[in-house]
This record gives structure tokens, sequence and C-alpha cells, in this order.
């Protein structure tokens, strides 16, 4: 098992966001986690990957209790971790970006060629020089993702990944994840339900901070409590 | 002196202290609660007050009681206005950016104090007090006949300087009720706690904070002229009040008028007590390493609540 | 290379002023040079981390004082008095940086700007052993470094340029090391820096012990060189100017506190010839920076002439 959460709880003034959630990925896998807005989802990866602290409970990263690890080591230790809002340096290079990624595990030279292949899967190598604040909406989120794979992470979490691309853009966006998913292990936060139906291993579906059901894309397209509960809006968000 | 004269005497020139300090910190306090503004000039302010009722005792003739009555007045309105001004052609053009307002309010400092040194001088002028009342007060001793009453020598006040803490006291239930009464405290209020929803619900903004930032400046120049007639005018005296505001709106709690009058009245007693036995510089130094430590381990001052 | 030679070139430049200015320039552009090494100290921390300090007189008093009273009390020779400013530097900046960080933003300036201030009341308090406002001379017999005489105007001309040239070649070859990048982008997105696995508190803290050596270095040449040691050197005012001839020259440029720092100072130099409230000069100049040029001067260079400029 690569990663696993006991427990794992998080109580904000009068709202229990996450309760209890046990949840394992194994190595290779790639996972998706959907459920309703409010279900929970960004908090679980937060305290997943150190951003947020739990109220109770324990994270396992690779057959260690990473629990008291703040953020960064976890990082280390290999999770890259994709915000949700755009979050890259708007006034640094395109390519700065990438390399302060990689510079973590890398020296001197093999720092740019990994900058230029992580660049080049993504598609953004031709506007390498370019202010990263310049780019489309669509491109920096290309940039985000570039800045993950420059991580070689084993875990790779995508919040929200799709979020703003265009068609086209989501079409070269799930060849690439396919592509990262021989070398990392993918935890992927998404509302496209077409791209969760045709990306993943396995779902696990959060309602109301709990695990609600967890299976294949089929198994959990038949699940009945999941239809109630969620995929009742399963053609609109299909349809989006 | 006994102890306990001693004791008597430190707290009312406390209480002198605190009351002028509270009415200056709460001006700061207002304006970081409801601008998010940490207004470095804010002493001098408190300076420039001193210095127009320096001014108007100096140039209005007859008893010295009419200066000082206009200068109660006009100080602060002259003030404020300058506030409202500084305001509108600095603060909100930096859109009220913490960190950038903060260098701009340095550079404001400098401004005002050297023109005030260009324009009155180096020197620290006297403002008579409009009446000065010397006042004993007695103590009692248990002597060879029991208990009698005895006047200390050189224990005492002046009717003026309780006449400084009850005007003190005026003003604050006055800016209370203005912030918890009236239609413009609520405006304030909202704008407060919500900058952009105030904007929503229609309030001007803009005007709110160029008013705030003039009454809080207002309220700096009324506490120096409340003072003058103890301390003197004086183009550098904006510092200590300044460092002394500070001290107790971050230990009274950020934005938290409550919490400022408080932290007054603590720091002001202690401020009084300590120098009278301690050197004044100790008792800046335990002043100022308290703010910096409050501000790292209880960020929502002594007096605030956790969390939120 | 173009950056390479364009900062040589400056160094170069200073050498050849020395054979070329007359007496009145030549002593005071040696001041400058000293007092630019403080603001590249200042620049370390706040033009690259974005952290911006309201307490930095503490760290060129810490050198001012560690090394004067090294010598004026332990009796110790210029370079181990010199070496023991450093530590001075080091160690308060340290643990100044140790509480400070804690906090960030606005609190983060107040915090900085009481501790130093409660340094400055401190020199005070010690009038006995610092002199207090008044402060103390350094003999011109304790100055004399391997037998050079630094009280010399030519010695102490070269001697601030190797220590402005040291602290040049020191923060351009920081700032572009992956350490350096990595302050830079604190200063741009520190939530982001820590998310791609930095220790972005170890970073901050070095980058801050770094800036307060720079500024004891500059606070300990200053006093071997111009034989003085006072307490203004610690009061906000010292705080204030690396501020402002950082803002001026070009916050995040590695030429921009020197050139902010020529600039007040002649500024300053000719107001003070027509009024005694110079510090006017400051005021004005702060507020028009940050409400016209946030960028400073090489800012503006960087922003219109050359964008690689570091």
């Amino acid at each position: 098992m690569l990663l696993s959460t006991r427990g794992l709880s998080k109580q904000f003034v009068g709202l229990r966001a996450v309760d209890s959630v046990d949840f394992d990925l194994p190595e290779g896998e790639i996972r998706a986690l959907i459920g309703p807005n409010g279900a929970g989802k960004t908090t679980l990866v937060g305290m997943i990957s150190g951003r947020i602290a739990p109220s109770a409970g324990r994270v396992i990263f690779d057959g260690r209790d990473v629990t008291a690890l703040p953020a960064h080591r976890r990082i280390a230790l290999g999770m890259a971790y994709t915000f949700q809002i755009t979050s890259v340096f708007a006034r640094l290079s395109v390519a700065e970006n990438v390399a302060l990624a990689a510079r973590r595990r890398l020296k001197g030279s093999a720092v740019g060629s990994a900058v230029e292949a992580a660049l080049d899967r993504v598609g953004l190598l031709p506007r390498a020089g370019q202010e990263a604040g310049d780019l489309a909406y669509g491109h920096q989120r290309l940039l985000e993702i570039a800045m993950g794979l420059a991580q070689r992470p084993r875990l790779l979490i995508l919040d929200e990944p799709t979020q703003g691309l265009a068609e086209g853009e989501i079409e070269a966006f799930k060849t690439l994840v396919r592509e990262v998913a021989q070398e990392s292990t993918i935890l992927l936060i998404e509302h496209n339900m077409r791209v969760v139906m045709e990306l993943a291993n396995r779902i696990t579906v959060l309602n109301f901070g709990a695990v609600l059901a967890e299976g294949t894309p089929a198994e959990i397209h038949l699940n009945a409590e999941v239809q109630a509960a969620y995929l009742g809006g399963v053609s609109d968000a299909a349809a989006g | 002196m006994d102890l306990g004269p001693y004791l008597v005497l430190a707290t009312l020139e406390g209480a002198v202290t605190a009351a002028v300090l509270a009415l200056t910190a709460v001006g700061l306090s207002l304006v970081f609660g409801v601008m998010r503004v940490v207004n470095i000039a804010h002493g001098e302010f408190f300076m420039l007050g001193a210095v127009i009722a320096w001014a108007l005792a100096h140039g209005l003739s007859g008893h010295p009681a009419v200066g000082f009555a206009v200068a109660l007045v006009v100080a602060p309105l002259v003030v404020g206005a300058l506030a409202v001004a500084a305001d509108m052609t600095i603060l909100k053009r930096l859109d009220y950016d913490p960190e950038r307002t903060i260098v701009a309010t340095i550079g404001l400092l400098y401004i005002i104090q050297q023109l005030t040194l260009m324009g009155y001088g180096p020197d620290a002028r006297p403002v008579a007090a409009p009446f000065n009342t010397r006042l004993a007060i007695p103590w009692f001793e248990k002597g060879a006949e029991g208990w009698q009453m005895i006047w200390p020598w050189g224990l005492g006040t002046t009717s003026y300087k309780l006449a400084v803490i009850a005007a003190a006291v005026a003003v604050l239930c006055a800016v209370w009720a203005l912030m918890a009464r009236s239609r413009i405290g609520l405006v304030m209020r909202a704008t407060q706690s919500d900058r952009e929803m105030a904007l929503a619900f229609g309030i001007p903004v803009e005007r709110v904070y160029a008013l705030v930032f003039g009454l809080g400046a207002g309220l700096a120049a009324l506490a120096a002229v409340l003072i003058v007639p103890i301390q003197q005018a004086h183009y550098l005296m904006g510092a200590d009040p300044l460092l002394l505001s500070f001290v107790v709106v971050i230990i009274g709690g950020l934005g938290s008028l409550p919490g400022t009058v408080v932290a007054a009245v603590l720091i002001g007693l202690s401020d009084g007590i300590i120098s009278v036995f301690f050197s004044p510089t100790l008792a800046k130094i335990l002043a100022t390493l308290l703010v910096g430590l409050v501000l790292v381990f209880r960020p929502q001052g002594l007096f605030g609540k956790r969390g939120g | 290379m173009r950056v390479y030679a364009l900062h040589a070139g400056l160094i170069v430049l200073l050498f050849a002023l020395h054979f070329l200015l007359p007496a009145y320039h030549h002593g005071n552009l040696a001041r400058v040079m000293v007092l630019a090494s403080y603001a590249i100290g200042y620049n370390i921390l706040f033009g690259y981390t974005g952290l911006l300090s309201l307490g930095h007189a503490l760290f060129f008093a810490a050198g001012l004082y560690g090394m004067g009273l090294g010598i004026q009390h332990l009796g110790l020779a210029p370079a181990p008095a010199f070496l023991l400013g450093l530590v001075a530097g080091a160690v308060v900046s340290g643990g100044l940086a140790l509480l400070a960080l804690r906090t960030s933003g606005v609190a983060f300036m107040i915090v900085t700007l009481m501790f130093a201030q409660a340094g400055y009341l401190t020199l005070l308090y010690f009038g006995t052993y610092t002199r207090g406002d008044e402060g103390f001379v350094i003999a011109q017999a304790s100055r004399a470094l391997w037998g050079i005489d630094l009280s010399d105007p030519g010695n102490r001309y070269l001697a601030a340029l190797i220590l402005f040239g040291t602290c040049l070649l020191l923060s351009l070859w920081l700032v572009r090391t992956p350490f350096g990048r990595v302050l830079v982008a604190i200063r741009e997105n520190e939530e982001r820096v820590r998310m791609l696995g930095y220790d972005t508190f170890a970073h901050k803290l070095a980058a801050m012990v770094i800036s307060g050596t720079i500024a004891a270095a500059a606070g300990a040449g200053y006093g071997l060189l111009f034989g003085y040691a006072g307490a203004t050197f610690a009061s906000v005012q010292y705080s204030i100017f690396p501020l402002l001839w950082v803002l001026l020259g070009g916050a995040g440029t590695v030429l921009g506190p020197f050139v902010g720092t020529l600039f007040m100072f002649y500024l300053i130099d000719l107001s003070s010839g027509i009024t005694t409230a110079y510090m006017l000069i400051a005021g004005v100049v702060l507020v028009a920076l940050t409400l016209f040029a946030p960028q400073g001067l090489m800012g503006e260079v960087r922003r219109r002439l050359w964008k690689g400029l570091p």
C-alpha cells in the first residue's frame, strides 16, 4: 500500500469536514476521489499532503507514519500536490517555475534537461521563456502539472486539474495522465465525470466527510447509494 | 514619605497618563480595526495637536482658558482634516495594502515631523492650563495617639489633572456611543467585519475609511491638547505616545476597543509606578519587549480570545 | 557574462575614482560604500525574500558595538574585533529570526521594529559601557589593521571598496544559486514553495542570518573606518534608511542598494546645506516611491531595458 489513512478526521468550528476516513491506495493505481461540493475532498487531500493538520487519525505513506511530518517533509518523501486554484509563480519564467520543482532532487545541468522534459510533455516547451503570469489559464493549469511531473513523485495528487480546460486540452490531459501513471501513483480529485470514468482504475466517493462507496467505475456507476447521494446529477456533470 | 503615599501619587500620575494614552490608543486601534492600516504617523498627529494648541494659546489674547478652549475644538478638527487629506491622496492610492501603507506612513511621519521643525522650531514650549488649583491629599497614619489624618508634603494633584481624567472618560464614552449606537458607527463596524460585503451593500467604503482615519488622528490630537499644559509641546514628542499606543493596542488585542481601553489603564498605571521606582528607560525596554513577545506568542492580545 | 562584467565594472570604476575624485567626494564615496553594504544586506531579506524588516539597525549596531566594545573593553585587535562584530550580528539576527519568523506580514514588521527599539534602549540603559547617545571614539591607534592605518583617507577608501566589493559579489552569487532562487520563490508565493517540498522556515531563517550578518559587517566596518560608535546607529532612523535606499535603488536588484544609497546620500547632503530638517527629504522620497515607483530605479531599468538584470 503506498498510501493509507486511518480514522482521519478534521473538525472545523461547528463542522465535521472529514469524519474518520480509512483510505487505501495501492502503488501504480489511478484513483479518483469524487463527491458533491463540500464533501471534504480538498480537506482530505490537504491532510494527506500536510497542508492541513488533522484533528484525529493517521496518515501512512510508503509504510511510514507521516502524520507528524510538516508538508515539505512529506513532499520530500515523494508526494506532489497541484493546487486547485492555480498557484504558479506568476512573475517568474515558465522554465524557472518547473526548475524550482526539479531542483529539490536534481543538481546542475540535470535540472535543465528535467525542465525541458517536463515542459515538453505538457506541450509548454515553446513558452519556456515567458512569464508564468502571462500564460492563458489553461496553460497555467498545464504548468502546474509540469511542476508536479518535474518532482518525479511516487504519488501525484491532482486537485481538479481539468477545471477551466478546453475540450481538446482535456483529451491531451487524459493521454498525459495515462503516461504519467506508468511511473507514479495518481490521486485525482475531479468533477468531470467523463474524465473520471475513463481514467480511474478505482473511484472513492466521499459524502458528508465520510467514504460512501469505493469500487471500479462500473461498480460506482451502478451503486444505488451513490446515485441517490451524488450521481443524481451525473448527467449534468457529464454534460458540463 | 512612606511607601503608601508614594503609591497613591504614582497611581494618580499614572491615571493621567492612562487617560491620555487611552484616547491616543483608541485612535490607533480604530484605524487598525476598520482599515487594517498600521499608522506609524499616529504619534505625529498627536504632536501636531500639541503644537496647534500652543499656537492658538499663544496667538489668542485674553485669559489662557480662551485659547485652550478654542484649541480643544480646533486642533482635533485641523489634524483630522489633514489626516483625511493624507488618506485620500496617499493611502487610498495604495489601495490600503498593509505593507505599503506602513512604508508610506513612515514617510508621512518624517514629513510632518520635519515640517514642524522648520515651522515651529526645535524648542519645547509650554501652554498654560486653563485652571490649575493645587489639591493636597490627606493620609492616615498611626501615630502615638492612634490613627490621625496628616497632609504629607508633596502628596497632591491639581484640579487640571483631575479634569483631564474626566474629559478622557467623557470622550471615550462618546466614542463608544458613536460606535455602538449611531448609524455611522454601524457603517464602520460593517466595513470592519467585511469590506466586500459593505461595498456590496452600497456603503461608501472609501469615505468611511477617510472618516475613520480623520477620527483616529483627531483623537490623538485631542489627547495632546489635554496633556500639553502638563507636558509642553515639542516636535519630537510624538515618539513616546506612538510606542505606548502600540503597546496598548497590541496587548489589548488588535482592533478591539474595550481591550484597548483596559490595556491603556493597565499600561498607564504601571508605567507611572514602574517609572517612579525604576528608570524610565528600563520601563520602555520592558514595554517594547512585551509588545514583540505578545505579537509572537499571543497575536490576539493578552485579553483577546483565541481562535476566529 | 554580461552580468559579471557589469558588476565587476562598477568595482573597477570605484577603484578608478579613488585616484580621480577630489577629497570631499572621495570621503563621501567611502561612506556611501560602507552604507551600501548595509543596504545590500537589507536587500537580501527585503528585496529577494520579501520580508520587510523594520529592525535592521539592530544588526548594524550589533556589528558596530560588537567590534567597538571588543576594542574598547576587551582590548582586541581590529581583525578579531571585526570578527566579533560579525558573530554578534549573526547571533542577534538568528535569535530575532527564530522569534519574528513565527509571524508574517505586518506583525513581522512590528516585531522587528519593537525588538530593535528594545536593543536601542538597552544600549542607552547600559550607558556606562556604551556611552549612550553620545557614543565613543575608537582611537586611531587601535584602528591599524596589520599595520595599515584605516583612519588614513586613502586606506579607508580602499578598505571600504573591499568591504563593498565583497558584499556586492557575494549577493550577486547568492541570488543566482539554487538557494537564492528559492528565496525569490518564497517572496512570490511561500505556500507554493512549501508544497514543492522546501523547508521555507529554514530558508527564511538562513536569509535573515545572512542579511543580518552583512548588515553587521557594514556596522563593524563603519566603526573601524570612521572611528566612532553611537546609539543613534541603533535607532529607528537607521532601520528606515536601508529600506529607503533599497526602495529607491530597486528592491530585488543587486545594484539597487548602491544606487539608492548614493542618490539618497547626496540628496540629504545637498539639502542639509539648506535646512536642518533634512529628514523631510527622506519622508517625501519614501511616500513618492511607494506611490509612484515601487520598483525603484534599477527596477525600472530591469523593466524597460534589461529583463535579465539580477
